[in-house]
């Protein structure tokens, strides 16, 4: 298996990145950490006759607080460093308990946030995750940057919202409210393969103990981060009871994913595995923020 | 040709080539500098027998281009041991039956060499999770469990 020629750059600041990128358009590819994209290509899957290599850009990969508490990610930054960063860990904690679910040991040395987001596959654990989280992630190209909302970042499978002379350079997870908890669950035929189904769940608590708000995102469960609209106005303002928890995951599982049939499992099963999840996911994420 | 003028350090030799950029690292090592002891199974990240040591770091030189290690360093299987000197962790391998044919054997023995730096104490949960991206249709992987365990036994005295 042999990937097909391009042409390479190497650049080592964002804007030559930006300029390759607007002189190239579709043609061009960002090449990060390469986990998703050097398979594609070694299958054919993927021909991009430019290919703009990102690891030579120490700007790009950085772990730091902003000034509300959230954490900020530079999207070169490895699974490997995100996972054993403190900072992650104490403040988006949803985040450092996924990075084991993520590919290999080999892969996490290698991938990162920002390419793991920019690739859009709908099984990722991290897309899923920038969804649950409400994170924002900044693109930037020659005129200028902006801000996208997570859940308008992801519209199909492999499809991101980014413009083809843009490159997704940070991340932005916020951090939760007070009484918040969260929640990853998910269902592989095998450690470490890409999950039959998973969710990632984020709910808060009001001073009464009643739910003020949930973000659900499943993931392998469609075309891209399926979020739970339905099942969250069902949480909403009501006491997370075994009851209301159930009803949610029926809504959810039923209503609010579309989940596919392969050779890996069917849609029924899918559902079924969604059910059970998004029931045990928000058992987990209330019992957190209750002790939070 | 599109051509890179590559310079990386592969087992302590700084290596000169000019080489296409779509050539795999894995090629790369195998062809090009002849370090056939690093193992091409299934070329898209899933078997890890071509594990190396990037930086220190383990990774799959079938996702990587030659390329992208200009300027880095890189340990293959060569570089862990010889013939005449076996690294501790080799030589647990072949007194536990670590391998039977070989060719996964690379793999993991940079991916444990990597981990059992990082962590020369493991847990039986710890050492199965490190050797999670790598596949052996030998052993069954019990006897490299105890292959690790033994390596950690030895440089614990």
């Amino acid at each position: 298996m042999k990937p097909p020629p391009f042409e390479y750059h190497a650049p080592t600041t964002v804007e030559e990145v930006l300029t390759h990128l607007a002189e190239h358009g579709y043609e061009a590819k960002p090449l990060a950490g390469g986990q998703s994209l050097i398979p594609m290509m070694n299958f054919r899957l993927a021909q991009p006759s430019v290919l703009v290599d990102l690891n030579n850009i120490p700007e790009l990969s950085y772990i730091r607080p902003d000034q509300n508490g959230g954490v900020l990610v530079g999207a070169m930054t490895r699974h490997k460093t995100v996972g054993s960063d403190p900072l992650i860990a104490k403040q988006v904690p949803l985040v450092h308990d996924a990075i084991p679910s993520i590919g290999t040991p080999q892969v996490r040395t290698r991938g990162t946030f920002g390419g793991s987001l920019s690739h859009a596959d709908p099984s990722a654990e991290l897309v899923a995750i920038s969804v649950a989280l409400n994170a924002r992630l900044k693109a930037r190209s020659r005129k200028g940057e902006r801000w996208i909302p997570a859940n308008e970042f992801f519209l199909g499978s492999f499809m991101s919202a980014l413009e083809p002379e843009e490159l997704l350079v940070e991340i932005s997870l916020p951090r939760l409210p007070e009484r918040s908890g969260w929640s990853l669950m998910e269902v592989a035929r095998r450690h470490n393969d890409f999950a039959l189904v998973g969710i990632a769940a984020v709910v808060s608590l009001d001073e009464a103990g009643s739910c003020e708000s949930a973000r659900m995102a499943f993931l392998s469960a469609g075309d891209r981060p399926m979020e739970a609209h339905e099942a969250a106005s069902i949480l909403k303002g009501q006491k997370p009871t075994a009851e209301v928890i159930r009803a949610a995951a029926e809504k959810a599982s039923s209503t609010d994913i579309e989940p596919g049939s392969d050779i890996h499992a069917t849609a029924e099963f899918r559902r079924h595995l969604a059910n059970v999840l998004t029931r045990r996911a928000l058992d987990e994420a209330f019992k957190r923020a209750g002790e939070n | 040709m599109n051509s890179f003028n590559l310079s990386v350090t592969v087992n302590g030799i700084l290596y000169e080539r000019e080489v296409e950029p779509r050539l795999l690292l894995s090629d790369f090592l195998r062809h090009d500098l002849g370090l056939t002891g690093t193992h091409v199974g299934c070329e898209h990240g899933v078997c890890g027998a071509c594990t190396i040591l990037f930086d220190n770091e383990p990774a799959r030189s079938c996702l990587m281009f030659a390329v992208m290690a200009h300027g880095h360093e890189v340990t293959t299987v060569e570089g862990l041991g010889s013939l005449e000197n076996l690294s501790p962790l080799q030589e647990s391998f072949k007194e536990a039956h670590g391998l039977q044919c070989g060719f996964c054997t690379p793999g993991f023995l940079t991916t444990l060499t990597a981990f059992l730096k990082e962590n020369p104490n493991p847990s039986q949960e710890e050492i199965r999770e490190a050797l999670s991206g790598n596949l052996c249709r030998c052993t069954g992987y019990q006897h490299i469990m105890e292959a690790v365990e033994l390596t950690a036994e030895k440089m614990r005295n």
